[in-house]
């Protein structure tokens, strides 16, 4: 469970998150969702750490992960996964290799060990045949799926992806987001996904989180989205003419 | 400044795993040392060759005795050529290898990816770096010290200006070997220099790939500037 309060982050003087209060629970997908420039790359930097926001706090369990110093944050971020927006594959090292580098870190399996469970890992995102290869011979959505096995690497408590299908067809988006949200359920992980794109929203969101210009202004979850009084959550949910021409319909 | 140390700092910390940091050490050691052999041994043989052309130049005076050449040329290479020169050169091919390495995976982000993870970053990529070079840079000067002894013996063979053995005598003559702890002392320093200012503009690039170009530009204008400097102030302060 992660829980958010008050939480500010600014840049230069520029307020770019205001006053973000949210739950995560376990063995949900919760989204947050936002037009681009919105605040939900920084939100999800603040969440891991990476960002220090000025106010507010974040809690892991009972954890004030927010107060921790480096060095204890070290034993939160060991049952972290993320999956960043670009990949961010190690490209110095070939898929297996990426996936067992926390392994070498943090456990001290033997190398048959570290290759099981890279193996298991690949397996799990339907990559195989691949181990060998470098992240430069990869595609884009192969490269998710290298990235969420070396997430999920060693069994996190929490999951971040950011924008896990940006730049995907809508087919492999599709699969890329039941794949998450199958990791979810089963193992019980407490995941919070980035994300603009309506389809991730109707299909796995089981928490939504709305953020405009910095600030959360809706909560809900995907029955509930198409039937907000937001107005800037229904600008953009109906942002194109079919959402438009459906909503019409469904007024009727 | 304040943000260099603060790095530091996050560098100089026990490694995590010394089985991985032992294996990064051998990476790097080939990585920017050896590979750096050939370079290093092409420069060496021109300084030394110079070194002796020069000196057989300026000293035509008939009573100074022939072995000259070899002393003078020995005495440049040990003072100054061999690590002052030969740093100036790293500088440029490390330096800005390790900038646009470290910059790189700033920019795309394997950095926060090794954070999130846990492992401090600073330390798995950067320690390696500056401790296998400044572990193998008396090695280094060294070579470069011999290779350009060669050199300048290739060219004392090739014009016959003086005999091989007067370049010979030369060589041995009044020599110091406190000359060659100075040197291999200031080529220590300079690698120090090198290896941790490119891992620092590297490491704080950003900007997308304008950033990583200006970040490996930074780090080799900036260290071979404090190069020169620390040349003086270690010339002032060992000899
Ligand atoms: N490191 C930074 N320094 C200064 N400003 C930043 C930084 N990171 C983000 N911002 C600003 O914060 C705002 C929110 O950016 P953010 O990356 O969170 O957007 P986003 O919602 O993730 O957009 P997208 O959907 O395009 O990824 C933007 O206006 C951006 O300019
Ligand atoms: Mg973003």
């Amino acid at each position: 469970m992660i829980r958010v309060n008050n939480l500010y982050k600014e840049f230069d003087g520029r307020d770019v998150l205001k006053n973000i209060s949210i739950e995560y629970k376990p063995g949900e997908c919760s989204l947050i969702i936002g037009a681009s420039g919105s605040g939900k790359t920084v939100l999800l930097k603040s969440l891991v750490g990476l960002h220090i926001p000025e106010k507010g706090e974040i809690w892991y369990g009972d954890k004030l992960f927010t107060k921790m110093k480096d060095k204890e944050k070290k034993s939160i971020r060991k049952e972290m996964g993320m999956l960043f927006q670009g990949s961010a594959l190690f490209d110095f090292a070939t898929v297996e290799e990426n996936i067992m580098f926390p392994m070498d870190f943090f456990t001290d399996w033997s190398l048959e060990q570290k290759l099981e469970r890279a193996n298991f890992c690949l397996k799990r995102v339907n990559l195989e045949n691949a181990n060998k290869k470098y992240p430069n011979e990869l595609s884009g959505g192969m490269q998710k799926r290298v990235g969420i096995a070396r997430a999920i690497a060693l069994n996190p408590k929490y999951l971040f992806c950011d924008e896990p299908n940006s730049g995907l067809d809508p087919t492999t988006s599709i699969v890329i987001d039941r794949l998450i949200q199958e990791i979810t359920q089963e193992y019980n992980i407490t995941t919070v996904i980035n994300t603009h794109d309506m389809n991730s929203v109707m299909e796995i969101g089981d928490k939504i989180g709305f953020i405009y210009k910095g600030s959360k202004l809706w909560e809900g979850s995907n029955k509930e989205i198409l039937h907000s009084d937001c107005k800037e959550l229904n600008d953009f949910v109906f942002a194109n003419k079919m959402a438009q021409q459906l909503r019409a319909l469904m007024n009727k | 400044m304040g943000e260099y140390w603060l790095l530091m700092l996050k560098v100089f910390q026990k490694p995590e795993k010394w089985r991985v940091f032992f294996k990064q050490c051998a990476f790097e050691a080939q990585k920017l040392t050896l590979d750096s052999i050939p370079l290093i041994s092409v420069i060496s043989i021109f300084i030394g060759a110079v070194a002796v052309i020069q000196t057989v130049n300026n000293l035509d005076n008939p009573f100074i005795p022939k072995m000259y050449v070899g002393y003078m040329a020995r005495e440049i290479l040990v003072l100054e050529f061999c690590s002052t020169m030969v740093a100036l050169i790293l500088a440029g091919k490390i330096g800005s290898n390790i900038a646009s390495e470290i910059g790189s995976m700033r920019i795309t982000e394997q950095i926060d990816a090794m954070e999130i993870m846990g492992v401090n970053s600073a330390n798995y990529l950067i320690l390696p770096k500056i401790t296998s070079s400044v572990i193998l840079s008396p090695f280094v000067m060294l070579s470069s010290f011999a290779i350009g002894l060669l050199g300048g013996a290739a060219i004392v063979f090739a014009t016959g200006a003086v005999t091989m053995a007067q370049y010979v005598e030369g060589l041995q003559f009044a020599f110091k070997i406190h000359y060659v702890y100075y040197s291999i002392a200031k080529m220590a320093v300079f690698t120090f220099i090198i290896t941790s200012l490119a891992s620092y503009f590297g490491y704080y690039a950003k900007g997308g790939s304008l950033g990583v170009g200006r970040s490996s530009t930074l780090s080799i204008v900036i260290s071979s500037v404090l190069i020169l400097v620390f040349d003086l102030a270690l010339t002032k302060l060992l000899l």
